[in-house]
């Protein structure tokens, strides 16, 4: 098994998601050997499943849209804690990397005038919240996800783009001087193992929402990439920030979108009352994702939840009527219809907060370069990047705003081809490794090939996610979370020690599944560790004992150093270029 | 079978192991509630680690999950067992008609390959605006049933004209987005495009049988771009022989 092949490429994206083909698309251009190492079909990837739309400030549905209102909302959506240099360049590079999309093919919707479709999505304001509901969010009807991730992967094929598709990337490579070499990756086809060396590796691997065990995500996002530089010994950022969706279908986890809410829905309790005029007066049910999703579970344990058990809220979109319904959500009502059993047209739909995004990740700068940290000083790690979820840059904080995503995607993703171009062409990149530091990043795949005892994947998959599920949900304590992690100490042995049945080579997806539930693992733990030291209420991170915001203590991202299991502090910036930084305030709807 | 059970006949094939393939047969209580099928799968394998079968996003958006069951081609992830069973029975193969990597799993190379032999990306070489190019709704809304299409394949593996000519004939998923090019206002190499399709093969080996539009999982319609297609095909050649005349 040790002696395997090595293929070289100048870069190399881990991920065909959005932003690992956006990356991509960049580099295929470049003349440089790229390949994209993707763990299934990239059209497959998570981006797929967007659906309400890429929020920009391309001034279509407001010929005065200004990118600093963008930013305004977007940082406190983010509850204060979003880089401000990061968000600055997400929302004044975003219309150049929207209108390259458009260029490109997408299918965006339009108004009468031919501009792209933009609907009013939560947190979304007009000057600086003074100015009431603002129209951001670009939309391809209710498949902006599916239009977006078929338009790169149409762009990369015909720009020549090499895939290394259903190939699955195990751990990092790294030399004597800490330098990230490349990975370990084999065909899930065939089995054939491979060091995929490059000067550059980019980690764009998405995020991990199967560590709960109720979660929009697709099978597939269990956190990869983010393992593996954790693995490395390389530090996560704000893994505390998980974002609840405030409308998941009830029972199938399936996202419905915040554009039905843009769109003229709302949220009704068993009572048929519109509860969000109650918490949030002045947006109701377009304020912040956190905030409604808050609210939703307060009702529920207050009793107001509707059905048998008062379990669930539901979304009320009848009264937009069968038009609106089937050009602007065609989407939500072909999968309330399968998974629901409900035509929205005529019954609302049974919602509950769902696990939907990880705001944490990765920390990089907005060139996706990541970083380390060393006696509380940030230092880049030559040959490593990330990027999408999988990256922390920071523009989500606290609580991402909806939209958001896809933003990151394009914006990043194209910053970090450029990036990776530049450098690569004037002489940069890493040293090369030793087949002793290729040996060591191959024991964990090893270990499995040569299990024969041990736990069993699925078994212990569905511990590790009731447990994160039971003790870091929407609502967090102390105690409960002491009680988590204590479980989490017990897993990590079974996790350790998965037996693996079935050796062949040919697509065994089960090889590849318990090497997932290890990414997890490891991601699930920084999760929890981060979740129990913020003892402060902040965007997603909600503790009933400590419930308020606390910007003396904690106005700042936490660090998750996996070596020693401890979290620390960093500062967030608050220095944008081209405006005045944004101050802390009550974050209100 | 006892009413209570549910018996799932299941295609293997372990190249390792098996000179051919074979059908399984797992016999186990039936579901309290409907389930998917892709659910149904997932069941069995937490039992038999070694089923292979892909499966990314379980709601039908990411075309992983492609399979034959019980005799037509669908999406595995929103395909309710109840909608399937016959006689407390559901038999699972995979798609007809490509070469199997392993049980469920199909080399989909030449599908793929058909795929960007259309040139499935928007040409249009004039110098884009600071902003969008300009669309009409009405213009958009030609692109409506093309561009959903989720490359699951179900619609090409089950046409009898790919089966016997899958290297030739593009076949229904790359002729919807074929299609889809064509119909777009911003694409500007129609001529090219349809000079690519006009041999014999590329798409007149569709004969109108109307399996892709039977299977198809997203509700959409690839014969009826294949006959736009054959009409501007036709449209285009009397106008070659019409400008040639004068």
């Amino acid at each position: 098994m040790n002696n395997i092949n090595t293929i070289e490429f100048d870069a190399l994206i881990i991920g065909g998601g959005g932003s690992g083909m956006r990356a991509s698309l960049e580099l295929a251009k470049s003349g440089l050997k790229t390949a994209v190492v993707s763990k299934v079909f990239p059209t497959r990837s998570h981006t797929v499943s967007a659906q309400g739309g890429i929020t920009c400030a391309i001034a279509s549905a407001d010929p005065n849209d200004d990118w600093r209102w963008h930013m305004y909302d977007t940082v406190k959506g983010a509850d204060f804690i979003g880089d401000q240099d990061a968000i600055e360049y997400l929302c004044s590079e975003g219309p150049k990397a929207v209108f390259e999309l458009e260029h490109m093919g997408l299918p965006f919707s339009r108004f009468e005038n031919g501009r792209i479709y933009q609907r009013p999505f939560g947190g979304q304001s007009k000057d600086f919240g003074k100015g009431g509901q603002a129209s951001r969010t670009c939309a391809a009807a209710d498949r902006t996800g599916h239009a977006l991730l078929h338009t790169l992967y149409q762009n990369n094929v015909k720009e020549g783009a090499n895939f290394l598709n259903e190939w699955f990337a195990v751990d990092l490579v790294k030399n004597s001087k800490d330098e990230v070499t490349g990975v370990i990756a084999f065909s899930i086809e065939n089995g054939e193992v491979a060091y995929l060396k490059a000067q550059a590796t980019v980690l764009a691997t998405g995020g991990a929402g199967r560590i709960y065990a109720s979660t929009t995500n697709a099978l597939i996002n269990t956190g990869d990439g983010l393992a593996m530089a954790l693995r490395a010994g390389y530090p996560a950022q704000d893994m505390e920030m998980w974002q609840f969706h405030p409308t998941g279908i009830y029972g199938a986890g399936s996202l419905v979108t915040e554009g039905c809410r843009g769109e003229g829905g709302y949220l009704i309790n068993k009572d048929g009352e519109r509860f969000m005029e109650r918490y949030a007066p002045n947006v109701k049910d377009l304020a912040g994702r956190d905030v409604v999703a808050r609210s939703m579970v307060l009702e529920i344990l207050e009793g107001r939840g509707c059905g048998e058990n008062n379990d669930y809220i539901f979304l009320k979109l009848d009264h937009l009527g069968a038009d609106v319904l089937n050009s602007k959500l065609p989407g939500i009502c072909e999968l309330s219809r399968t998974f629901a059993h409900v035509d929205p047209i005529y019954e609302p739909i049974p919602v509950v907060p769902t696990c939907h995004y990880m705001m944490g990740g990765t920390p990089t700068n907005i060139s996706g370069q990541a970083y380390t940290r060393i006696n509380n000083e940030d230092y880049l790690i030559p040959g490593l990047f990330s990027v999408g979820e999988a990256a922390c840059v920071s523009v989500h904080g606290a609580n991402r705003l909806g939209g958001n995503s896809l933003l990151d995607l394009v914006v990043f993703g194209r910053a970090t081809g450029k990036h990776i171009q530049e450098e690569l062409k004037s002489g940069g990149g890493v040293a090369s490794a030793t087949k002793g530091d290729i040996d060591s990043s191959l024991e964990r795949l090893n270990k499995l090939n040569e299990s024969n005892s041990g736990f069993d994947t699925a078994d212990v998959k569905k511990e590790l996610q009731e447990c994160m599920q039971n003790y870091f949900g929407v609502f967090r304590r102390g105690e409960f979370m002491k009680q988590g992690l204590d479980q989490l100490k017990d897993l990590k042995d079974k996790v350790d020690n998965l037996h693996l049945i079935d050796k062949s080579d040919a697509f065994n997806t089960s090889r590849v599944e318990a090497i997932e539930l290890q990414n997890l693992f490891d991601v699930a733990e920084a999760t929890a560790i981060s979740a129990y030291e913020r003892n402060e209420s902040r965007g997603a991170h909600a503790r009933d004992d400590y419930p308020d915001r606390d910007d003396e203590n904690w106005l700042c991202h936490t660090m998750f150093d996996p070596k020693s299991k401890l979290v620390s502090k960093r500062e967030v910036n608050f220095n944008p270029s081209k405006v005045e930084a944004f101050p802390p305030k009550v974050r209100t709807y | 079978m006892f009413r209570n059970k549910l018996e799932i006949s299941l295609y293997r094939y372990n190249p390792e192991e098996d000179k051919f393939p074979y059908m399984k047969k797992y016999v186990i209580d039936k579901p309290e509630r409907d389930i998917m099928v892709l659910d149904l799968l997932n069941l069995l394998k937490e039992e038999d680690q070694s089923i292979s079968y892909r499966r990314s996003c379980r709601e039908g958006v990411c075309g992983s999950d492609g399979m034959n069951i019980n005799g037509k081609n669908g999406l595995a992830c929103i395909t309710p067992i109840s909608e399937v069973i016959k006689r407390n029975k559901i038999e699972l193969r995979p798609l007809p008609g490509l070469p199997v990597i392993r049980d469920l799993v199909v080399d989909m190379t030449e599908f793929y390959s058909q795929y960007e032999k259309i040139k499935p990306f928007l040409q249009n070489e004039t110098t884009a605006p600071e902003q969008e190019r300009l669309q009409s709704p009405e213009d958009r809304d030609k692109l409506d049933g093309l561009y959903e299409c989720i490359l699951c394949a179900c619609c090409s593996t089950s046409c009898p004209s790919f089966w016997w000519n899958p290297d030739k004939f593009v076949g229904p998923a790359a002729l919807l987005q074929a299609y889809r090019f064509l119909a777009d206002s911003r694409d500007l190499k129609t001529q090219e495009r349809l000079e690519s399709l006009s041999d014999p093969f590329s798409v007149y080996r569709c004969h109108g049988i109307m399996n892709c539009v039977n299977v198809c999982p997203k509700g959409l319609n690839p014969n009826k771009a294949i006959g736009e297609i054959k009409s501007m095909l036709h449209k285009n050649k009397k106008d070659i022989i019409v400008s040639d005349g004068a």
